[in-house]
C-alpha cells in the first residue's frame, strides 16, 4: 500500500499530483512530458520534493513537514530503468546479487534459483551486460531489482527500448510477478496495451497533474473521451469467456451474448475470462450482418452515443447486447449515408488481426 | 663510457623514488578534487578549479618560489607542519616530491575527472535503489568505472614528475643525493666543462624512462579500451 501526495518544481515545470495504490499493478499513464518519470524518481527518492509525502506500508518514507526524507538505499524500493543500467564491469550474476548483498537477511523473501529460472537467464550468468540482447538486458534488469526483496517495485517504460517480440517475451513475466509473486507495482508506460494488460487501476498523467484515475476500463472509455484524446488513443475493452481453441486454425473463439469473438493464437484455458482490449480504428461499423467480408468478429448492439465536431471523423459508442460496449472511429460521412443515430441497431465489426493474445488481459477472479 | 657515474646513479634511483611517492601520494587528493568537481556544486568551486590548474599556467619558477614561501621552513603551512608532525620539505626529497606532485596534479585531476564524468550517473542512482549508500555505492561503482582515468591520470603524473625541473630547483636547489634529480643532474653538467658525457649518459637514461612509461601507458590505455569494450 502507498500514497503519494507531491509537489515539486522543475524549473518552469510544476508537478503536484496525489494518488494511492493497495497492491497489485497500479499504471502511471501519460504523454512523454507529463511527469511520469518525475514522479518515479521521487518514489525512489533519486530527487526530493519540495514538499509533499510517500507513504509505504504505513512508514511514511517522505513528510517534508516532519522533515522526514528517507534517503533512496533505505527504501527498500526496486526499481526498473527503461534502460536497464546494468553495471558494466560486473557479471550478470554479480549484478543480479548486488542488491540481495545489501538486503539484510531476514528481509531476503525471494529466492535467486526461481528468479534465475522464472527469467530464463541462467545461461546469462557469467556474461558481461555488453554482450547480452536488449530484451535479455531488461530480463536480468529485472531480476535484479527482485532480488533485493522490494517492498514496490517501480517499472518506468521497461517495455519502451525493445521491439514487438521482446515484449511478447518480457509482458508474460511482469504478468507472473504481479499474480504469482504479487509484488505491488507501480508500471509507467504510454502503451494502451501494456497499461490494459498489465495494472487494474491507471492513474493518467497531464502536464504534472492527475487528470484521471481510476479502473482501466473507465479510464480510457469514458475518461479518454472527456480528456479528448485523438482516435489513434481511444479503446475500448470487452469482457468475454474462452469457448474453445481451434487448433485447426489456429484461433480462439471468446462467447460474448452480443456474438463470437476470434481472436489469433491462445488466450488459455476454456471457461477463463478475458479482457480484450479493441482500439476504436480497428472496429468498422455495419447496418446488416455482414457476408462476403473476410471479418470474422461481428457483434451486435445499438448506437449509443456519437461524438462529432466539425472534422472529418466521429467515435461511435455501440452498446453491445448483454453487456459492455466498443468504441468505434468513422467519417462523419459515413455515419450520415448509413443514417446511424442513437438508438439504431448496427454491428461492429473487428478484423480477427487486430485481436491477438497481446490483446487480451485475463481478468483478475 | 656507457657505464653511469654513483652520483648519476643516485639522481636516476632519486628521480624514480620522487616522481613515484608524488603520484602514489597525490593520486587520493586527485580523486577527491575530481570527484568533488565533477560531481558536486559547491561555492568556491571555480576558484578551487582555477588552483589546481594554476601550476599548468604558472611559470615553473613561480609555482616553486610559492611552495616555498608556504613550505619553507618559515612558512605559514611549513612551519606548523615542521612543529607539529616533524615534517620537513626544504631542502629535502619530500619537497622536491611535493613539488613534482603540484606540478603534476592538473594533469592528474583532468584525467580522472574526465573519466568521472563519462560515468551515467543512473547506474549510480541504480546501486541506490538496490540498497547501496553513497560510499558503498563510490567504492564498488564509480571507481572501478573511473579506473582507466585514474591509470592514465596517474601516468601523466609520473611522467610530469619525472621531467620536472623548475620548480623543483626552485624550491628544494640540487642537492645531490637529496634534491638532485635526472633533470638537475643534467642541467648541473653541462654547466661544467667535462660534463658532456655525463649528461649524454643521462639523456640516454631519462629517454630510456620515458619510452619504457610511454610504453607502460599505452598498454594500459589498450587494456582499458578493450575492457570498455567489453562494457558496451
Amino acid at each position: 500500500m502507498i500514497r503519494v501526495d507531491l509537489h515539486k518544481r522543475l524549473g518552469a515545470f510544476e508537478l503536484a499530483i496525489a494518488f494511492e495504490s493497495d497492491g497489485g499493478v497500479l499504471a502511471l499513464f501519460g504523454p512523454s512530458g507529463s511527469g511520469k518519470s518525475a514522479t518515479i524518481a521521487l518514489i525512489a527518492g533519486l530527487m526530493r520534493p519540495d514538499r509533499g509525502e510517500i507513504v509505504l506500508d504505513g512508514q511514511p518514507l517522505v513528510d517534508t513537514a516532519q522533515g522526514v526524507v528517507v534517503p533512496p538505499h533505505a527504501r527498500r524500493i526496486g526499481l526498473v530503468f527503461q534502460d536497464a543500467q546494468l553495471f558494466p564491469h560486473l557479471t550478470v550474476k554479480q549484478n543480479l546479487l548486488f542488491g540481495r548483498w545489501f538486503t539484510p537477511r531476514s528481509e531476503r523473501r525471494i529466492a535467486f534459483a526461481p528468479v534465475v529460472e522464472t527469467l530464463g537467464i541462467g545461461h546469462l550468468l557469467g556474461r558481461r551486460p555488453g554482450r547480452l540482447s536488449g530484451g535479455e538486458k531488461q530480463r536480468v534488469a529485472i531480476g535484479r531489482a527482485l532480488l533485493s526483496s522490494p517492498r514496490l517495485l517501480l517499472m518506468d517504460e521497461p517495455l519502451a527500448a525493445l521491439d514487438a517480440e521482446r515484449k511478447q517475451e518480457i509482458l508474460p513475466l511482469i504478468e507472473r510477478l504481479r499474480d504469482e509473486v504479487r509484488i505491488p507495482i507501480v508500471y509507467v508506460s504510454h502503451a494502451v496495451e501494456e497499461v490494459a494488460r498489465l495494472a487494474a487501476r491507471v492513474v493518467v498523467l497531464a502536464n504534472g497533474r492527475v487528470a484521471m484515475a481510476g479502473a482501466v476500463e473507465d479510464v480510457f472509455g469514458e475518461g479518454a473521451a472527456q480528456a479528448g484524446e485523438s482516435r489513434f488513443r481511444r479503446a475500448s475493452f470487452v469482457t468475454a469467456r474462452v469457448a474453445r481453441h481451434d487448433t485447426h486454425w489456429g484461433l480462439t473463439e471468446l462467447s460474448h451474448p452480443a456474438g463470437t469473438i476470434w481472436l489469433a493464437g491462445s488466450a488459455g484455458p476454456p471457461g477463463r475470462d478475458c479482457r480484450v482490449i479493441v482500439r476504436a480504428t480497428d472496429v468498422t461499423l455495419a447496418t446488416a450482418h455482414p457476408a462476403g467480408l473476410s471479418v470474422r468478429t461481428a457483434l451486435a448492439g445499438t448506437v449509443g452515443r456519437i461524438e462529432a465536431g466539425d472534422g472529418p471523423l466521429a467515435i461511435v459508442t455501440v452498446d453491445l447486447a448483454g453487456h459492455g460496449h466498443v468504441l468505434a472511429s468513422a467519417t462523419r460521412k459515413a455515419l450520415a449515408e448509413l443514417d446511424l443515430a442513437p438508438g439504431r441497431p448496427v454491428f461492429a465489426l473487428i478484423k480477427t488481426v487486430a485481436l491477438d493474445e497481446q490483446a487480451v488481459a485475463v481478468v483478475p477472479p | 663510457m656507457m657505464e653511469l657515474s654513483p652520483e648519476e646513479l643516485t639522481a636516476v634511483r632519486l628521480s624514480l623514488r620522487i616522481a613515484v611517492v608524488a603520484t602514489l601520494a597525490s593520486l587520493p587528493f586527485g580523486v577527491l578534487v575530481a570527484y568533488a568537481l565533477a560531481r558536486w556544486r559547491f561555492p568556491g568551486k571555480v576558484l578551487l578549479d582555477g588552483l589546481v590548474h594554476l601550476p599548468l599556467v604558472l611559470p615553473p619558477v613561480v609555482t616553486g618560489y610559492v611552495l616555498l614561501l608556504l613550505f619553507g621552513r618559515r612558512g605559514p603551512i611549513g612551519s606548523v607542519l615542521a612543529e607539529t608532525f616533524g615534517i620537513v620539505f626544504s631542502f629535502r626529497w619530500t619537497g622536491a616530491a611535493l613539488a613534482c606532485a603540484v606540478m603534476g596534479f592538473p594533469l592528474m585531476v583532468r584525467a580522472i575527472r574526465l573519466s568521472i564524468e563519462a560515468i551515467d550517473q543512473r547506474l549510480e542512482a541504480a546501486a541506490g535503489t538496490l540498497g547501496a549508500n553513497r560510499p558503498w555505492t563510490f567504492v564498488l561503482i564509480t571507481l572501478p568505472l573511473a579506473l582507466p582515468g585514474l591509470m592514465v591520470g596517474s601516468i601523466l603524473c609520473f611522467a610530469k614528475a619525472l621531467g620536472e625541473f623548475g620548480a623543483t630547483i626552485t624550491f628544494v636547489s640540487a642537492i645531490p643525493g637529496e634534491t638532485q634529480t635526472i633533470s638537475a643532474a643534467i642541467y648541473g653538467l653541462t654547466q661544467t666543462p667535462a660534463g658532456d658525457a655525463g649528461a649524454l649518459r643521462l639523456t640516454l637514461v631519462s629517454v630510456a624512462i620515458a619510452l619504457g612509461a610511454l610504453v607502460v601507458s599505452e598498454a594500459v590505455q589498450r587494456l582499458a579500451r578493450r575492457k570498455l569494450a567489453q562494457f558496451e
